[in-house]
């Protein structure tokens, strides 16, 4: 079954058209990376799936069109980590958490101890409890991109959008929230999408790539498939080097002879 | 995903790490009613007449149906402590919470540290509203009517504040209270144009003005009272929905909240609460500030915590202001709106200087 199944989805944004005419379906269980350059319409894809714009042709989820579905119904099925979420610095971690839980309460109502269960074990698993009572302004750049991942966790959702989810992170911290993502894949089943800055990573952590340019789908496969050099240089205008290690994947190199950088 | 393989041991798991109830811990909430209880006796003990704190518990348990003491105090002592000092304690009390719990919501409700009922505008709107309903209006309907026109030109004074302050600057935190002091000050021409216009009543309107809880009676609490009361249960029951649209617009769009529902029900519970507050007790400003400020630092920003404390503490201080304000000059009394910006404007430098480092 497919988790999502985009159709023929446009999305105006203005005078832009920021998406054309992209049809592409996500398996359940599956992980699929958004690739391409910056303007390319990867952000704008995500928030269609979560419900947030306005599109033409259809967004399915779940076997449901997103925009006959109503808000709660798709914060129950997606749950969107943004690339620059909006960070209350005076809130604590806990409650910020627990915001996460605000799909499954009826508009008045107080959470439930499941609720209160659901964001501490969101808040174990990402390995913030510690940080529980502390004020998200107080926390790194790091611990914060937990925080808000386990607000995601805690939204019980079965399919996680990131966008862009390591691009404020250094080499070590992308590496672990990515193997962390894939690891509650694994665990609960989820279905991720997410918007990737990084190819090679892109490429080692995503079953299937979508390349988009200019709003439109230009290629879609497997890595080996869609990162290629004509590929890249054509779509991001960037001369790279491509090497399919046999341990490691995919890996994208920014070419640049030593030589010429002594000139 | 709920109900799934994958929830039980979760579930499980989660035994151990049950989060606490995110409601305010109870040493706040004691804290807070502790301050106000002592405002309190503080307001009803101090005034030119001294009277003892021994006679007026008796006098007080005199008072209640079914016990049987004797007060010690003469007739006009217990008017003083009964029909003065009591009634301004309480309709202070009821003021305070009304500014501080509004100033809090309008804070939550556009996101913006600097809003206050007083600098968006919505204080002005309200005098003028109830300027014209003393200016215009035969005279025994103007008790019933002056919290009625006070909502409608406090609603009106936000909903052109906002409206500028989008126009004119995107959603900067500085640009809303810009707008709010452009409001205001021509709000409060109109209102000077009709005080004037109508001498006979200038002298009611001007005390009024001022800010004042000195013709304070059990009146004004009456008419102040229901709109407390139902502004205050909507915006407890709002604090966790407040707390949700701290993460913005878009995420909390994303989490399942109608943002503009919830924004509109804050707004117009937190317009009507302020609009009730200036239609007694007339312009106090920056309680809504200092409050709602003070106690994030102290208990932390969530929403849930903040408006029960705002309204406890707000009440609070404007009993102490009040108390301040009639003892500094005594026998004279300073206008209770003078103390608070003494104290409220040096306070909201800082957190001016505050929004606009962490907004850089």
């Amino acid at each position: 079954m497919n988790a999502v199944e985009l159709r023929s989805l446009s999305v105006r944004l203005g005078d832009a058209t920021v998406v054309r005419d992209v049809s592409a379906t996500v398996e359940e269980g599956a992980w699929v990376g958004l690739i391409g350059p910056n303007g390319a319409g990867k952000t704008t894809a995500l928030r269609a799936i979560a419900g947030l714009v306005c599109y033409a042709g259809s967004v399915a989820v779940g076997g449901e069109e997103v925009a006959r579905l109503g808000r709660t119904r798709v914060a129950r099925l997606v749950a969107l980590v943004p690339q620059e979420p909006v960070i209350p610095e005076d809130m604590h971690v806990a409650d910020y958490v627990l915001l996460g839980r605000t799909p499954h309460l009826a508009a008045f109502a107080r959470e439930s101890d499941h609720d209160l269960e659901t964001a501490g074990a969101a808040l174990e698993r990402l390995d913030l409890l510690a940080f529980a009572r502390r004020r998200l302004g107080s926390l790194s750049g790091g611990e914060r991109q937990r925080a808000v991942l386990a607000r995601a966790l805690a939204q019980e959702a079965p399919i996680l959008l990131l966008d862009e989810p390591t691009a404020a992170l250094d080499v070590g911290r992308q590496q672990q929230v990515l193997e962390l993502v894939d690891g509650l894949r694994r665990e609960r089943g989820l279905t991720v999408v997410s918007a990737m800055h990084d190819l090679t990573l892109a490429g080692q952590f995503a079953d299937h790539l979508l390349l988009l340019d200019g709003g439109r789908l230009v290629a879609a496969g497997e890595a080996a498939e869609v990162l290629t050099e004509e590929l890249v240089a054509t779509h991001y205008g960037a001369s790279v080097r491509i090497v399919a290690d046999p341990e490691l994947g995919v890996v994208v190199v920014p070419a640049r002879a030593l030589a010429e950088a002594d000139l | 995903m709920s109900g799934t393989a994958e929830a039980a041991p979760g579930a499980a798991r989660a035994v151990g790490t049950r989060l606490p109830p995110p409601r305010p811990r109870v040493a706040w909430l004691l804290a807070a009613s502790g301050f106000l209880f002592g405002a309190a006796v503080l307001g009803v003990l101090v005034g030119p007449v001294h009277i003892g704190v021994g006679a007026i518990l008796r006098a007080t348990a005199s008072h209640l149906p079914f016990v049987h003491v004797s007060s010690t105090l003469s007739r006009a002592e217990d008017a003083i402590v009964f029909e003065l000092r009591l009634p301004r304690v309480v309709l202070g009390a009821l003021v305070g919470a009304m500014l501080a719990g509004c100033g809090a919501a309008f804070q939550g409700a556009f996101r913006n540290p600097l809003a206050d009922p007083y600098l968006l505008g919505t204080a002005a709107g309200a005098g003028l509203g109830a300027t014209m309903v003393v200016a215009y209006a035969p005279a025994d309907t103007r008790a019933a009517l002056v919290p009625v026109a006070a909502f409608v030109g406090a609603a009106g004074a936000v909903a052109v504040a906002y409206a500028i302050g989008r126009s004119a600057g995107g959603r900067g935190p500085v640009s809303l209270v810009l707008a709010g002091v452009v409001v205001a000050s021509f709000f409060t021409a109109l209102q000077t144009f009709v005080q004037q216009q109508n001498v006979d009543t200038v002298e009611e309107v001007y005390s009024w003005i001022l800010g004042r809880l000195t013709t304070a009676g059990w009146t004004d609490v009456l008419i102040i009272l229901p709109y407390a009361a139902a502004t205050s249960v909507v915006l407890v029951l709002c604090g966790r929905l407040l707390d949700v649209l701290a993460v913005g617009d878009e995420e909390a769009a994303s989490l399942g909240i109608d943002v503009r529902r919830i924004r509109l029900i804050v707004i117009v519970a937190a317009t009507a609460g302020t609009a009730a507050a200036v239609a007694v007790s007339g312009l106090i400003g920056f309680v809504g500030i200092i409050v709602p400020h003070t106690i994030r630092l102290l208990a932390g920003g969530s929403y849930r915590a903040l408006l029960p404390l705002s309204l406890l503490v707000g009440a609070g201080f404007i009993v102490l202001a009040d108390v301040i304000a009639r003892t500094v000059l005594a026998p004279a009394e300073l206008p209770i709106g003078v103390v608070t910006a003494f104290f409220g404007a040096p306070f909201f430098a800082l957190v001016l200087r505050r929004s606009l480092v962490t907004a850089t």
